[in-house]
């Protein structure tokens, strides 16, 4: 019993979690369930001790509710694409295992970014690799490199904004350098297409 | 659903009829792709992915119909138990399937993990060998 | 009104129920019928929330969730031990 107790702040997160799956099991939202609920989680966390989620302390709620619209449409929209790929191309499909470089190197970010990848339909993590951060993402119809650097694209993006919610500050800073340096060559790029 | 309905809960019960069917489609759709694809991680992608919006379709529909604040909670965390165990399922079959070599190479059009795999079975096998070595030196 | 959405639902879920058996029954591998059991459970979810949505209960919301997490777990240590089922590492 060495272990460092962690501070209940840092397991606020967690108390919620437990005591609204408490109510909503018991479908008992009243003042006393919920009392009730939270005296239990107190309990279960302090028994069942599990290491701590490394939580950056900083959550934009207002990205995350719009993330979620955005979730919601790319999952229906990509379900149609499957159902279509299944009814017409069927045995005809072409597959490839792409690999993805992340920018960020928190756990929680990858496993964020790797679960949302994998609700979206067409795309599956195969492997991690937790040293580079890489995810090794298993995409249907992918057929050329143009498609799979449009998954990449699309991975990168969901990254960025799973950092824009609960990034660190310092992340967000980077990412925001990035986007800058891209957007400069981009430009540069549109520039000399024009001279020439 | 009663026959006297206002246009507002006939407009909520119409929303509850597409859901409800565009939710069993979206079984079906799994059920065609897990007989018409040809490789497991292909079926994987079919089998998995259009449940997520199958379920959230069916459980909007049952908020729809009950009509009371406290369902959309308990409706949410039924979802969001299925948000957190399906990829890693889907993750944990996928990998099982990539490792055991039912991955059909020549469906696929690109593998950069072939690579990485290579290399480190390589690794793996001239450490093998080093201790192999090592201990037939000293007996 | 309700009864054609019941008959067209009950339609569309016995088909794909029938599609998830084909493909236990015709495999080819054990991986294969482990995600087609999985569909399946998925399939009997669908149909007792379909149920709850036209019969206005929630008597059966508990089982879905159960249903969710039991398919997670049956998966989960079907693909652990497939892929520590490995005779050599090395003869690939």
């Amino acid at each position: 019993m060495s272990r460092k107790p962690i501070s209940l702040k840092r397991e606020i997160p967690l108390l919620v979690w437990l005591v609204v799956v408490w109510a909503a099991l018991w479908q008992d939202f009243s003042p006393g369930n919920l009392l009730f609920g939270a005296l239990i989680a107190v309990v279960v966390a302090r028994i069942f001790y599990l290491p701590p989620v490394e939580l950056s302390g900083r959550f934009n709620l207002l990205r995350a509710f719009a993330f979620a619209f955005v979730f919601l449409g790319k999952v229906a929209a990509a379900s149609f694409q499957v159902m279509y790929l299944a009814i017409f191309k069927g045995p005809r499909v072409t597959n490839a295992v792409v690999a993805v470089p992340l920018r960020s190197q928190s756990d929680l970010l990858m496993t964020a970014t790797g679960h949302v990848i994998s609700l979206i339909p067409g795309s599956l993590v195969v492997e991690v690799d937790r040293s580079t951060s890489t995810l090794y993402i298993h995409g249907l119809n992918i057929r050329n490199s143009a498609d799979s650097d449009r998954l990449r694209k699309e991975v990168q993006d969901t990254e960025a904004s799973l950092i824009r919610i609960m990034g660190s500050a310092e992340e967000v800073e980077a990412l925001r350098n990035d986007q800058r340096q891209l957007r400069e060559t981009r430009q540069l790029r549109d520039e000399t297409g024009e001279a020439l | 659903m009663t026959a006297d309905a206002s246009g507002f809960d006939a407009f909520i019960d119409a929303l509850t009829a597409v859901f409800l069917v565009a939710g069993a489609l979206m079984s079906l759709a799994a059920a065609i792709g897990l007989l018409r694809f040809p490789d497991l991680m292909s079926r994987m992608h079919a089998a998995t992915k259009p449940q997520v919006l199958g379920l959230f379709l069916v459980l909007a529909a049952i908020g729809l119909q009950l009509r009371t604040w406290w369902v959309w909670p308990v409706l949410l965390v039924a979802w969001i138990f299925q948000l957190l165990t399906v990829p890693v399922s889907a993750h944990m079959v996928g990998r099982a399937g990539y490792r055991t070599k039912h991955l059909q190479k020549e469906l696929l059009s690109t593998d950069e993990l072939a690579d990485v795999v290579r290399r480190a079975a390589a690794e793996e096998q001239a450490e093998q060998d080093a201790r192999d070595a090592a201990g037939s030196k000293r007996p | 009104m309700k009864e054609t959405i019941l008959i067209v639902t009950a339609v569309i879920l016995t088909l794909a129920a029938a599609g998830a058996i084909v493909r236990i029954a015709v495999g080819p591998s054990l991986l294969d019928r482990v995600l087609a059991a999985d569909v399946l459970l998925a399939i009997l979810g669908a149909a007792l929330a379909i149920d709850m949505a036209m019969n206005r209960h929630l008597n059966n919301l508990m089982l879905l969730v159960a249903l969710t997490l039991i398919g997670f777990i049956g998966s989960v240590t079907v693909a652990r031990f497939v892929a520590d089922r490995r005779p050599n590492p090395h003869d690939s």
